[in-house]
């Protein structure tokens, strides 16, 4: 039931390459977009433009390319509709109407997302999942909003079917239209269908609620503990020793050989939610209240996420980063974090400042005097790419502004602004950037 | 029939100075005069939550701007909120409860019309608490300003150690004396209904407005006290060295939660409710046939009011319940969606084989058909728990509830205004103004909320003062900012419309739209005392029985 996503993937490139031709007609991506829906409407609508702007010989170029683009997007969302087809439902108008739902949301979708895919890294996209629980329920989205899809069809045709035939014509004089009260079997048949259709949306659901809030841990998972702060993420993993924070690091998961991540949910001071769209749904880190979800990216890359539960002043800036590595990268990142930290030489300075000050109260370098848990642990640092919970980028600018006034980059964020003199900042940021 | 007028002795009728009138409106107990009062608090309040709204929006233009502070954004998100539901939503509602049940069950007034006062200036009060702590409040962080708590306060938030100061108190306080209103009007309008109906006006004969109104407010019975009760409790916590829900000695966020949507859950219903309401009676008129199938949209109203109680928690679907559990509430929220079809479905049933008027009331209502079917099935997407561990706390829920609330229940609201206004001020509301006002909101709201479910899908988080660039987030939120500000512009029109008319509309006269209850038989707008003669009914559309004395409803029913 699965609709593969990869011609999705091609689809989102395809409006891309569209889209370069028509910023190079200067025209807008809505209008892309539009065009790859009614593909043979937009083409006639390209000509016209391409007509209007450029020069002839340009102009046939152009004309020539965006025919052979939008061609092989038709071609491309046809194959789609086959892919799709693989939908198990019986009926075959239910199967249509599905398919052309499904069509217009992927595309649309696709054609949205197609802004957001860097290279390596994927997007929020929940129509685009890359693990089980966020598979399975992509596949019940689907079915309910096909079900869904169908009865706004029906009602919206009556609707505009009463407002359109029976409106107030000139022509009927004043007299009243016939008075009627009601009808027992109509209402009892509007009352009953209804009932039946709850039904299966409701055994549909419970299936996926048992299948993925009830899966048993196997023995093989990777366990993590995510803790949520108040604004950034600290993630444990008790069985291999290590602590590390916001960006978490967890094995692709081979379908053969599944090795699901594990995640104990808990909260050091408000109420997180964990949400990274494309491998699971969303659950919530309350305190008091430990919770549980687990994930099997079959794909690596970096996905992204971020907190979705109002938990302060700094919830925007509370990204998550996911990265799903191979094996032999998770193995090697697994080594890495073990370690103490490097102790540098040339950094002795930049130590002295940081244990000096009050940095060492909540931060932990693992192998030093320096143990605090009310901020990230500093330990390998500089193996992560971004810094204050993904608000900036890990550089040696950032750095520095970032200890030199946390809230110019994260206003509102609980580390205060230690007021070191400029020798001093830059001997604790060298002390940092020794930290790998 | 009660059309004829007590007569008054000339020498007392003469102009008051405005203190006087003034005094008069203060000191009122008189329904008509307190629906009136309710609805322009209400709308007062519209016009500062909107504009509330239009900063979220400006701030969220595209990513990264820097338009307001996070500060200041979580306060406006947080106001925009509590103001929208409880400062207007509900005031606007209890209004029109108000002014147009003892019209349509041909009573005088109120049962309890001191009550009725002491509930209105309660409900005033909290609004007024509630934006006091512009001044005397310290959130979040410290500085002195609004609640930043979002409109529901999830405790450890709400707690001290991390709200210091008093914003917080205010919005707490602000609830717990606004609560102690609503409750009042609940009773009176129970009291009301069961108590104060005309001869012959049986239950089975009430207009559909009264029956809606009475389940209402049961609901209010059920639903505010265990939110008054939680606000007492937090109270506690904050301030007597309680742990109800102080996470860090030992006291439970979750059971915060259970309290809040317990009663956040039937508000919704307490709110659309009401609207439904008015389309019951405002799509009869405009299609000239009686409500399709009353017994069973009685039936589908109480039935809705009973499961309403029983879905809370699909609010918390994430906060990781046992399977059991969210089945139960995926089940019973689904079951909601049965009498709410055949609300839809009887309405439906109406205007079909009528001849349907399209004045601007009718539009609103039609509007509201449209919209609240695609609200409701975006509701039952939700109810399918998987689906909403995705869609849970995004953009699409943000997108799902303004859906109801503005595309549904607003858009009734706007629709009783143009249907009951000349009742009230005794001047038609211009037409054209208010085609204006209607497509100029339509277009802005489907602008807005159609295209806010899309950054749900893409995962964009409600209540984040900015985000990334890069995910797909920026056109679509800016074509959202846009729809805004069209419905700004819209509302504009409306209260341009409302004073203007005020003015210089078209009399009405006692019956406009040629209509068949009872607040239509009296003079527009009605005298204090409302009906001279106690009126007798027989059927459920005593005026269709005066206009059609050979073809009485009283025959069929």
């Amino acid at each position: 039931m699965t609709p593969a996503p990869a011609w999705v993937v091609r689809h989102g490139k395809l409006i891309n390459e569209i889209r370069e031709c028509w910023s190079s007609l200067q025209l807008g991506a809505v209008k892309t977009r539009a065009c790859l829906f009614g593909s043979r409407l937009a083409l006639h609508s390209i000509e016209f433009r391409a007509g209007r702007i450029a020069a002839p010989d340009l102009q046939q170029r152009i004309k020539e390319r965006l025919r052979t683009l939008v061609m092989a997007g038709v071609s491309e969302v046809k194959n789609g509709r086959r892919e799709m087809s693989m939908l198990r439902m019986k009926s075959p108008t239910m199967r249509i109407l599905a398919q052309t739902i499904l069509l217009l949301f992927w595309s649309a979708l696709a054609g949205w997302a197609s802004e957001a895919n860097g290279p390596s890294s994927h997007g929020t996209n929940i129509f685009a999942p890359e693990s089980t629980p966020a598979k399975s329920i992509a596949d019940l989205s689907v079915f309910v909003l096909a079900i869904t899809g169908i009865i706004f069809v029906v009602v919206f045709t009556l609707i505009l079917y009463a407002l359109v035939k029976f409106r107030a014509r000139a022509t009927d004089g004043g007299r009243e239209p016939a008075q009627v009260y009601g009808s027992t079997q109509i209402e009892l048949a509007w009352t009953i269908i209804p009932i039946l259709i709850v039904v299966v949306l409701f055994l549909a659901t419970a299936r996926v609620i048992h299948a993925v809030q009830d899966a048993p841990e196997p023995a093989g998972a990777v366990q993590v503990t995510a803790i949520g702060h108040q604004y950034w993420w600290e993630f444990r993993y008790p069985r291999l020793g290590i602590v590390t924070a916001n960006e978490l690091h967890i094995p692709v998961s081979d379908p053969g050989h599944p090795t699901p991540t594990f995640l104990q949910l808990l909260s050091a001071d408000t109420d997180h939610s964990f949400w990274v769209p494309e491998l699971a749904g969303k659950t919530d880190l309350i305190p008091n209240h430990p919770n549980r979800m687990w994930m099997d990216p079959q794909r690596t890359g970096i996905f992204l996420g971020q907190c979705a539960q109002y938990c302060g002043v700094q919830h925007a800036k509370m990204l998550l980063h996911v990265s799903v590595d191979g094996p032999e990268d998770f193995a090697a990142w697994v080594r890495a974090q073990q370690k103490p930290a490097v102790e540098d030489a040339g950094a002795i300075a930049g130590r002295r400042v940081f244990e000096r000050n009050a940095c060492m109260n909540c931060h932990r370098v693992d192998g030093t005097s320096a143990d605090g848990h009310f901020g990230p642990d500093l330990t390998h640092l500089m193996s992560r790419a971004t810094i204050a919970a993904g608000a900036a980028e890990n550089t040696h600018d950032n750095l520095r502004l970032w200890i030199q006034d946390p809230s110019a980059i994260k206003p509102g964020s609980l580390m205060p602004a230690m007021k070191l003199s400029d020798p001093d900042l830059d001997a604790v940021v060298s002390y940092m950037e020794t930290l790998n | 029939m009660a059309s004829d007028a007590i007569t008054v002795p000339v020498g007392q009728i003469e102009a008051r100075p405005w203190v006087d009138e003034l005094h008069q409106w203060l000191t009122t107990v008189d329904h008509k005069r307190l629906g009136i009062l309710y609805m322009f608090s209400a709308l007062l309040f519209l016009v500062i939550g909107g504009v509330e709204a239009l900063i979220i929006r400006i701030q969220l233009m595209h990513s990264h701007n820097n338009f307001v502070s996070p500060e200041v954004f979580n306060r406006m998100f947080t106001m925009h909120g509590t103001t929208m539901i409880f400062f207007v939503a509900m005031p606007v509602l209890f209004g029109f409860a108000n002014y147009l049940i003892p019209l349509m069950i041909g009573a005088r007034d109120m049962a309890f019309p001191r009550l009725n006062a002491f509930s209105f200036w309660l409900s005033f009060l909290g609004g007024l608490l509630l934006y006091f702590s512009f001044l005397g409040g310290s959130g979040l962080y410290g500085a002195g300003n609004a609640p930043d708590v979002g409109w529901w306060a999830y405790a450890p938030l709400g707690a001290r150690a991390f709200s210091p100061g008093h914003s917080s108190d205010y919005w707490t306080l602000s609830l717990l004396v606004s609560g102690f209103g609503s409750i009042g009007t609940a009773i009176n309008i129970i009291a009301t209904v069961l108590c104060m109906r005309c001869p012959g006006m049986k239950l089975s004969r009430m207009p559909l407005l009264a029956w809606l109104n009475l389940v209402m407010g049961g609901m209010v019975l059920i639903a505010i006290t265990p939110l008054s009760a939680a606000q007492i409790m937090l109270l506690i916590d904050r301030y007597l060295g309680g742990h109800f829900f102080d996470t860090q000695a030992g006291g439970s966020a979750v059971l915060w939660m259970h309290f809040f949507w317990i009663f956040g859950h039937p508000e919704v219903y307490i709110l659309v409710i009401p609207a439904f309401a008015f389309l019951s009676e405002i799509i009869p008129v405009f299609s000239r046939k009686p409500i399709f199938g009353y017994p069973v949209m009685v039936a589908a109203t109480v039935a809705i009011g009973l499961v309403s109680t029983s879905v809370w928690a699909h609010h918390m679907f994430t906060i990781g319940m046992n399977s059991y559990a969210n089945s139960f509430f995926a089940i019973t929220t689904m079951a909601v969606g049965v009498p709410t079809g055949i609300k839809i479905f009887n309405w439906i049933g109406t205007m079909w084989g009528g001849k349907i008027q399209f004045k601007v009331p009718m539009l609103f209502c039609i509007g509201f058909l449209f919209q609240f079917l695609i609200a409701g099935l975006t509701g039952i997407i939700q109810s399918c728990v998987p689906f909403d561990w995705q869609l849970s706390l995004s953009y699409f829920v943000v997108a799902h509830f303004h859906y109801v609330i503005v595309g549904g229940i607003l858009f009734a609201i706007f629709g009783a205004f143009y249907y009951w206004y000349p009742k009230m001020s005794g001047r038609m509301l211009s037409e054209r103004l208010g085609k204006w006002h209607f497509w100029l909101f339509l277009i802005g709201f489907h602008l807005t909320f159609d295209v806010m479910h899309i950054p749900g899908l893409l995962g964009m988080p409600r209540r984040i003062y900015t985000y990334e660039p890069g995910r797909g987030w920026d056109t679509l939120n800016f074509i959202i900012t846009i729809g805004a500000f069209i419905q700004a512009i819209a509302i504009l029109v409306f209260v341009a419309n409302l004073i203007i008319s005020y003015f210089k509309g078209a009399r009405a006269g006692n019956d406009p739209w040629d209509a068949w209850t009872l607040e239509w038989s009296i003079s527009s707008p009605p005298p204090a005392y409302n009906f001279a003669t106690v009126p007798t009914v027989a059927s459920r559309r005593p005026l269709w029985d005066l206009k059609h004395p050979k073809d009485p409803d009283s025959r069929y029913e």
